[in-house]
């Protein structure tokens, strides 16, 4: 039940784009076609289901002050956690560099579909951040796995919207200096504040 | 715009260094090139760190060190990078110049550090180093590169504060933290605040506005 509350809540009240504004540049990128921002979307849901927990990982067990106690009682004193940073930058993108490969060996037909998005996400601010946000808030290794799907899946909600906004607003007459970036930006505000009304659920 | 035109006079005492296309380097991010409202880089941390100007100006400072130091040394190593691994390289390189941005701000303004959160932490995936790394500093010399990230740097900034003023003196009547919209002088009461510009929705609409009064007087415009 905590982990279902927890899902909805990174889903719809912490939304990744609405509520942080994370990943707002492959967001507003790779929004004009409805196919396409899916399958960003669900390369980020891959990515962050399993870099969330993996970075976990490593900062219970190495970085956390205390955390290479593991090793020896003289570790418990040593605190690297200053290192989060470059560590988890260099997990997601040696994952990325990792899954790319993968996915180009033994599924060509959906690199085809994903590959040109994998490297785009290294640099997601999304995946960084949702490493952070873990690493600030008392979460489990379950409960990190967990947040990352649903928070993938709320950023591949909002994608997937925006997108079929986007393809609709091309027969609209938008004012000339307003048009592309600057519409988008309006209407990425207002759809912010229609996921406003789920801030209200309690669960 | 003025704060724009402003920053633009600062950068103008030329040193020998700043030869006329140095300082095009310099100046052109700032309005005609700006990295977001024109390139589309790094919204992310443009929108979540606006609500009043001083987290807004501390993030920018960090962002125009790290994006001008970053490019002076990949800009240094760009013969010896093998392309194949440059973005893990480049990752390293920003990421860390960004842990010296957030150590010294937690030790020196540790308020400030503490309301910015993970949003030191993500310059490092801020598109704007990324894709001046990639676009400039990785095929120029040392000391282009480096005003290059500098100018791009202060035109996020500028874009930066511009948002944070409007948010903060709308949404609670201060800049600074400094009240400037009193009371009002018929009923007496106190300036009631303009809740949208606390939400970060009101940031996409601010911002929004802002692409579009741009626009509209250097008339650039995208066909779609």
């Amino acid at each position: 039940m905590e982990l279902i509350s927890l899902g909805v809540r990174s889903i719809f009240i912490d939304n990744m784009i609405f509520a942080y504004f994370l990943g707002m540049c492959s967001y507003l990128a790779v929004s004009k076609k409805v196919p396409t921002a899916l399958g960003l979307g669900l390369a980020v849901i891959f990515v962050l289901t399993t870099t969330v927990p993996l970075n976990w990982l490593i900062v219970n067990y190495l970085l956390k002050p205390g955390a290479l106690s593991w090793i020896s009682p003289q570790f418990a004193e040593v605190d690297l956690s200053f290192l989060s940073f470059i560590v988890f930058i260099a997990v997601i993108a040696g994952f990325v560099q990792l899954t790319e490969m993968a996915v180009e060996k033994f599924a060509p037909a959906l690199y085809g579909a994903l590959g040109i998005f994998l490297p785009l996400i290294a640099v997601n601010c999304s995946i960084l951040g949702a490493s952070l946000f873990m690493q600030g808030r008392p979460y489990s290794l379950i409960e990190a796995g967990v947040y990352g799907f649903s928070s993938g899946i709320g950023w591949l909600i909002a994608i997937v919207a925006l997108a079929a906004i986007r393809e609709k607003l091309r027969y609209s007459n938008v004012p000339k200096p307003l048009k592309g970036l600057g519409i988008t930006f309006i209407l990425v505000g207002l759809m912010s504040l229609g996921f406003l009304s789920f801030m209200g659920i309690t669960l | 715009m003025s704060a724009q035109t402003e920053t633009a006079v600062k950068a103008q005492p030329a040193e020998p260094l700043f030869s006329k296309k140095n300082r095009k380097l310099l100046v052109d991010p700032l309005d005609s090139n700006n990295p977001i409202t024109v390139q589309v880089l790094g919204i992310c941390s443009a929108l979540a760190v606006t609500v009043q100007v001083k987290p807004a100006f501390v993030m920018s400072l960090g962002v125009i060190f790290v994006a001008s130091f970053s490019s002076l040394f990949i800009s240094l190593l760009r013969n010896t990078i093998p392309t194949r691994i440059r973005i893990i390289v480049q990752l390293a390189v920003v990421a860390s110049w960004v842990v010296i941005v957030d150590q010294v701000l937690k030790a020196y303004v540790y308020d400030v550090s503490k309301q910015l959160s993970v949003f030191v932490g993500l310059i490092i995936t801020n598109c704007i180093i990324m894709g001046r790394l990639e676009a400039f500093a990785l095929g120029n010399k040392p000391w282009p590169s480096f005003l290059d990230g500098m100018g791009n740097g202060i035109g996020y900034g500028v874009i930066l504060i511009i948002v944070a003023f409007f948010r903060e003196l709308l949404g609670s009547g201060s800049v600074f933290g400094i009240k400037l919209l009193g009371a009002d002088s018929l009923t007496g009461l106190p300036y009631q605040g303009n809740g949208l510009m606390m939400l970060p929705a009101g940031a996409c609409i601010v911002i929004g506005l802002l692409i579009w009064a741009q626009r509209a007087r250097n008339g650039y415009s995208e066909d779609h």
